[in-house]
């Protein structure tokens, strides 16, 4: 089975984010960068999925140049082969633009499976994956835990509302964008890291997938939010801050 | 032109979300232009209960296909029913589960693309969105022509709002038959199961103490049990701490677990990520436990103490019980 494993880089979950002069984006200086939580889940199922049942797993991301960090790190994972879309203004592309440039790379590879993360930590747009089913001409289904092969396609555990769940058949080629936690996240071992080096991690420019597409959405701004409550922050030594919050508790809000 | 809006069953009855929905769209466009649609195997009973709210129609998109729910089949029936209804400005959801499943697709159908888990709706309109988990916030603008997609985040538009909107009479209810063919539903979906019999009931609890990454390893768990031991409340948890097996998810709160609204919510080492703050905000009073003063967290917390909880919490056991 040969998967698609479309990853994404996103600022580390505790770095502290600045509005970048002009208001747009967020300030890259100096930032740590991770894989996308779901995105390393999609990965983990892949590389499960090829020990059971053989096969190649290649990673995708695009982005610039930093990008390459985190399709280093699945190759050393166990990912056989990374393909680096190299833009430098993918912030200016709406999903439908990332998503083309997504299907144009994978599309010449002909996959039995694509999977990807759910939704991103930054955008947190959760439509990349459908949208690149939708482009692809793939079956597709949502927040997924577990994937299993069948003789017709794959069996899926899907994630509903208020902890219920689904299974899902489908044929393949089919793609699946998953759900954190539904499987356990490996660490690259130092043999990974070695082998990683002599894996093939090829480049291409945005410019020659040749797909540039005005956007329907843009971001005009950002800021932050406005709070929703005026919070009483309780100051003071740990002993003094709990004792303030237990009176607060008691003579104010008048639930002890 | 008109604004087309899903609604969505839960419970045999159109759900909470979808009415926020009708609120969120009452921003973009006069009651009589808004169709409800209503979609599904048998949809007579919601859209008899859909006709009584301010809505210029109702439209039942129904077909023998359309039940169980696909995406294959939702968005080819919506496609076929925007296409077959004259030009459209707005489409409308409830952002469910089931609409992140199918709607982006439908709109890329149409070379669009869905504004999702839209907060607010400003003149213009400018739509708002989270973004970094709910650390900042993203305006959004819709360009060109074309239907425009929006799908609207539960609880940040007000249902009840719509009371203030009186009807003369029932809206008219027409039913759209849409050409579906088995051989185009690639996917079969089962019964929907839970996984486990429940033995905690987080939704009538009074008080709640929920933890999350920031407890670092199941080791240290015990310590956020005595606070609520002390406090009398139910443990619960964010979903990292459910994932990891350290809790069962059974108590895990947010849009993947449970809705809680207890008189007291206590959040220890939660950052506040919207999947959390949804399933959570509605609570009486809410006090939030975190080392970092710019965590989403402390939007929606009455109280906060900012500080490590290692330390912090044990000393509020120790206060709980003193006092």
């Amino acid at each position: 089975m040969k998967i698609i494993v479309a990853i994404k880089q996103v600022p580390n979950r505790d770095a502290a984010v600045r509005i970048a002069a002009g208001g747009k984006w967020i300030d890259e200086n100096d930032l740590e960068w991770a894989i996308n939580e779901p995105d390393a889940h999609a990965l983990e199922e892949a590389l499960q999925l090829k020990e059971k049942h053989g096969g190649e797993v290649v990673v995708v991301s695009a982005g610039p140049e930093r990008v390459a960090a985190i399709l280093r790190e699945a190759l050393a994972q166990g990912a056989d082969r990374g393909l680096h879309i190299v833009s430098n203004d993918l912030g200016a592309r709406d999903a439908l633009g990332v998503a083309m440039l997504l299907a144009a790379a994978i599309q010449p590879e002909n996959p039995d499976l694509v999977l990807t993360g759910l939704q991103s930590e930054d955008l947190g747009l959760g439509q990349t994956g459908v949208i690149l089913a939708e482009v692809l001409g793939l079956p597709h289904s949502t927040l997924i835990l577990h994937i299993e092969k069948t003789n017709a396609g794959v069996k899926v555990k899907r994630e509903l509302e208020e902890g219920w769940f689904q299974s899902i058949e489908m044929p393949l080629p089919a793609l699946l964008t998953l759900q954190s936690g539904g499987n356990k996240l490996r660490y690259a071992t130092l043999m990974g890291i070695k082998g990683a080096k002599t894996k093939d991690l090829r480049t291409v420019s945005a410019a020659e997938l040749g797909v540039d597409v005005a956007p329907v959405l843009t971001l005009e701004q950002i800021s932050a939010p406005k709070k929703q409550k005026s919070t009483q922050i309780l100051a003071g030594s740990p002993k003094e801050a709990a004792t303030a919050l237990v009176e607060k508790l008691k003579t104010e809000a008048r639930v002890l | 032109m008109s604004l087309f809006l899903v609604l969505e069953e839960s419970g045999g009855k159109i759900s909470r979300p979808s009415w926020e929905a009708l609120a969120a769209a009452h921003r973009l466009a006069p009651a009589r232009e808004i169709v409800a649609l209503v979609i599904g195997a048998e949809t007579e009973a919601l859209a008899a209960e859909a006709a009584t709210k301010s809505v210029g129609k109702v439209v039942r998109v129904e077909h023998t296909l359309l039940a169980p729910y696909t995406a294959d089949g939702f968005s080819t029936a919506l496609h076929q029913l925007i296409q077959n209804q004259g030009p459209t400005q707005w489409v409308v959801f409830p952002h469910t589960y089931q609409v992140r499943d199918y709607a982006p697709a439908l709109a890329c159908r149409m070379g669009q693309v869905l504004i999702g888990d839209v907060t607010g709706i400003e003149d213009s309109p400018v739509f708002i969105r989270q973004l970094l988990q709910g650390r900042l916030n993203g305006s959004y603008r819709h360009r060109g022509d074309g239907p425009c997609f929006v799908s609207v985040q539960a609880g940040a538009f007000r249902a009840d709002a719509l009371d203030a909107f009186t009807n003369p009479g029932p809206a008219p209810i027409e039913v759209f038959t849409p050409t579906l063919d088995s051989a185009q539903i690639r996917t079969r979906p089962g019964k929907p199961f839970r996984e486990s019999a429940q033995t905690v009931d987080l939704g009538s609890a009074e008080r709640i103490v929920s933890v999350g990454r920031g407890i670092k390893s199941a080791e240290n768990l015990p310590l956020v049990a005595a606070l609520a031991q002390a406090l009398d409340a139910e443990l619960a948890a964010s979903r990292p701490i459910c994932d990891n097996g350290w809790l069962p998810l059974e108590r895990q709160v947010g849009s993947s677990g449970h809705t809680v609204a207890p008189r007291l919510y206590l959040a220890i080492g939660i950052s506040g990520a919207i999947q959390h703050l949804v399933g959570m905000k509605g609570s009486a009073c809410i006090v939030a436990i975190n080392k970092d003063p710019d965590a989403p967290i402390f939007e929606v917390a009455d109280y906060g103490i900012v500080g490590d909880l290692f330390e912090v919490v044990p000393a509020l056991t120790e206060a709980v019980k003193a006092g």
